[in-house]
């Protein structure tokens, strides 16, 4: 091989890592990425059966039902619409009524969503931002004190 | 009045500041030597007083002055010593005032220990500082200052957040901010040079130790902070592909990548712009990521109430920084005159394959990271990228990095030679065949993954070793020679076989826990038993327990071995805050050997039991002691003699140790 020949092969091939790399993230980003959605969305949005999506909003009250060992189900609400949600797994320290959540798993054939997460917060002052922004976004916000 | 004095001598820290960043500038730019030699005092007295302002906030923490609105928000006076004063920086304006003293203590060991740099590189390096000084003390003076005071003065605190009550606390944020700051001598030297348009070598060897110190605090921190998320959280995960942890994940990633590349501009003087360009990329990601965690714009499993007024100052910040510093790189990187030739097989070839990849792993998980900000910008909807899309895109890039990672130190400068190589590399290859052989048939015959992911960390581990075993010579020459060689082997080489052999144990400890751990979650009561991995676990009952600031319920678990007999106890307990009315779970872990027990409890159930997980992680401790490991390798090159003597008088010794430094 000449040297040009051997600048050009490194070159490509180089190139060719890269270009194996962008395919592989714009083809995960396709496939692995989860919407978020207040329950009153829900309506608008085209769900394909076992899409995943991350289901946000409170707590509403009231709702909390301890079923047969481990199982828990809530509402989660926008004070417009609800869903109810199951979930198998140890439930957040912070977890309370009223309080914002987000949910993370897909829609089971009875409408109930079934969650495989339950996003914690760290902070009692702190509120998801999706959450926040969609309560602004349907005027039933209220600022903490 | 001594709070007073504290927000004063920050107000004079940040006019210091402004005169570090011009004054030397000028005087470099016009060849006075009188204002190039003003850099250094300011530097200094600048330390001083951001030292001086700390103390003073770390005092009234200590004296519990609730008159101050910081240590009111964040401490409360029954808080035990310790998070008294580590609650310092447990929270948002005095963790800014810990980054900024980091600063200065770093413009501040500059200064001491450049001695022997040009004038004009050092005026230039230092007034870069006091530009990122300057910036930062703006910053908090206008957006979060933590002397503000509060009249009258409450009696008693709100308490530090209780996940912050830690010793976590107290090690994981300085040793991150040493290492995200450390990374901005780099960059101030990669900006001299720029300004300077001149660049050689010598360079490289001024800038490798700060950026391996840097390196090797970052390391640091991100292992102590996984550690400290495993254990605390309860959710017995070591890594959530969270947005904070990819923050101090990417300037990790490029920094590693500038390590690796500064080597080679260093002996062989090639890669010049390239180094250059990740100096300045490596502490861009660490602003980015001070910018993330502050600002609050990524939702995070490790948020804290966050302000987004004082994002978009960092993010001004950023784009001054980042900006400036680009535009700089675009009018004179080509000033610079590329060096030495290499072969793309070589060393050089080698490390610049270990920059491919790294910079493209930086690139995935910096678009994995950002994406959902810029779909939301763009379209208004939003998202999230979890785990899978970074398991799935980092994954297949680091698994062949780390695969040819033992063939780098063997290799050649200039021109090597890689059928010589795989043959000293046979014995490592031997070895991790047989680890993977061992762990199919012994360990698990199902996955096929764990027994690869075996073989790999085995390789990389053997691979280290190999390169010692070489230099030293065993095998050509008599073992006493080979030991005596062994020990007369630069640091450096020490250094980079523990930390690829840190790289192998980490890799060890993810693969393990991943494919072998087990897991039950089950509802228990008083009495019961359940089986895990080859332990059998009784749930005794709870008991209340009085804390010095919270009140605990406390499950006591036993645990046997598969004979019956009792090894012994562990409590996991959920504690409440009641200052804070903040409820946490304390995990339950124990130790054996290298692997861990861990119980994490739940909510009581319907029949009078409780939720209960367990986790059996086999060799889970490996993860963070690779770490440590990768550590030391970093301590131990930073040693090394080349990097303490100075740099132009060792041009002669450094080529002699360099070529003993060669196999055969």
């Amino acid at each position: 091989m000449t040297r040009k020949k051997k600048r050009l092969a490194v070159i490509g091939g180089g190139l060719a890592f890269l270009g194996l790399a962008a395919a592989l993230t714009f083809y995960a980003l396709g496939q692995r990425t989860s919407y978020f959605y207040m329950p009153g969305d829900l309506v608008a949005a085209e769900l394909t059966p076992g899409q995943r999506i991350r289901l946000g909003g409170l707590v509403e009250k009231g709702t909390i039902e301890r079923g047969q060992g481990t199982n828990v189900s809530f509402q989660v609400t926008d004070h417009e619409n609800s869903v109810k949600v199951a979930y198998n797994g140890i439930l957040p320290d912070l977890f309370r009524e009223d309080q914002g959540v987000v949910t993370e798993g897909t829609f089971g054939t009875d409408g109930v969503f079934v969650a495989d997460s339950v996003l914690a917060k760290h902070d009692e002052n702190y509120m998801p931002r999706e959450v926040a922004d969609g309560l602004k976004a349907k005027g039933v916000w209220q600022e903490e004190d | 009045m001594i709070v007073e004095l504290g927000h004063f001598a920050l107000v004079l820290a940040f006019a210091l500041a402004l005169v570090q960043s011009t004054v030397p500038l000028i005087g470099a730019r016009s060849g006075n030597q009188r204002m190039m030699a003003v850099a250094g005092p300011v530097t200094i007295a600048g330390f001083v007083l951001t030292a001086f302002a700390f103390a003073v906030l770390t005092v009234s923490y200590i004296q519990s002055d609730f008159s101050v609105v910081n240590v009111w928000e964040n401490s409360h006076s029954l808080k035990p010593m310790i998070y008294k004063v580590t609650g310092t920086w447990g929270n948002h304006e005095g963790s800014m005032l810990l980054w900024v003293l980091i600063l200065a203590a770093f413009g501040a060991l500059v200064t001491v220990f450049s001695g022997n740099l040009p004038a004009t590189l050092r005026a230039n390096v230092l007034a870069v500082q006091g530009m990122i000084g300057a910036a930062f003390f703006l910053f908090i003076l206008a957006t979060s200052n933590p002397f503000a005071r509060l009249d009258p003065a409450p009696f008693e605190g709100r308490d530090l957040n209780p996940l912050l009550q830690d010793i976590g606390l107290a090690i994981h944020p300085p040793l991150l901010y040493l290492g995200y700051v450390g990374f901005s001598i780099s960059f101030s030297f990669a900006v001299a040079a720029l300004i300077d348009g001149k660049i050689d070598a010598a360079w490289a060897r001024w800038v490798r130790p700060w950026t391996l110190a840097a390196w090797v605090f970052l390391t640091g921190g991100i292992a102590m902070g996984s550690y400290w998320a495993y254990y605390e959280l309860g959710w017995g995960g070591f890594w959530f592909w969270d947005p904070v942890e990819n923050a101090s994940f990417l300037p990790w990633l490029s920094g590693t990548a500038l390590l690796h590349s500064a080597i080679v501009m260093e002996k062989r003087s090639a890669l010049k712009i390239w180094t250059l360009l990740l100096a300045i990329l490596t502490f861009s990601l660490s602003l980015l990521g001070t910018f993330l965690v502050r600002s609050g714009v990524l939702t995070s499993v490790h948020a804290f109430a966050t302000d987004p007024t004082r994002g978009v100052f960092i993010l001004a910040i950023l784009m001054v920084f980042i900006g400036g510093s680009l535009a700089l790189f675009a009018i004179r990187a080509h000033l610079l005159t590329a060096g030495g030739l290499f072969q793309p097989i070589s060393r050089e070839g080698a490390l610049v394959l270990n920059n491919l990849f790294l910079t493209t792993a930086t690139a995935t998980v910096l678009i994995g990271t950002l994406y959902p900000l810029l779909v939301e910008a763009v379209t208004g909807d939003k998202i999230s990228v979890g785990p899978p899309f970074f398991n799935m895109t980092f994954g297949p890039l680091v698994v062949p990095l780390l695969a040819v990672v033992p063939f780098g130190p063997l290799l050649a400068w200039k021109r090597g030679d890689i059928a010589a190589v795989s043959q000293r590399l046979f014995f490592a290859f031997g070895i991790a065949l047989l680890a993977t052989l061992g762990a199919f048939v012994f360990i698990d015959r199902v996955s096929v993954f764990a027994a690869l992911g075996i073989g790999l960390s085995v390789w990389l581990v053997a691979g280290a070793f190999t390169d010692l075993a070489l230099k030293a010579g065993f095998g050509k020459v008599s073992p006493s020679v080979a030991l005596s060689r062994l020990f007369g082997l630069p640091r450096s080489v020490f250094g980079t076989a523990l930390a690829h052999a840190g790289l192998g144990l980490t890799t060890l400890g993810i693969v393990s826990v991943v494919t072998l751990e087990t897991e039950k979650f089950t509802s228990m009561k008083p009495g019961e038993t359940v089986q895990v991995a080859d332990y059998t676990i009784r749930f005794d009952g709870i008991s209340p327990f009085q804390g010095p600031n919270y009140t605990e319920d406390r499950g006591h678990f036993t645990f046997l071995n598969s004979a019956g007999r009792e090894l012994g106890e562990l409590f996991s307990s959920k504690r409440l805050y009641p200052a804070r009315q903040m409820p946490t779970t304390e995990a339950g872990i124990r130790t054996r050997g290298l692997s861990q027990l861990y119980i994490s409890l739940g909510d009581p159930t319907v029949d009078g039991g409780i939720v209960v997980r367990i986790w059996w992680k086999p060799l889970v401790l490996l993860i963070w002691l690779g770490g440590v490991l990768m550590m030391i390798g970093g301590t131990v090159s930073l040693l090394d003699r080349r990097l303490r003597i100075g740099a132009p008088a060792a041009r002669r010794s450094a080529a002699v140790g360099e070529a003993k430094a060669l196999p055969s």
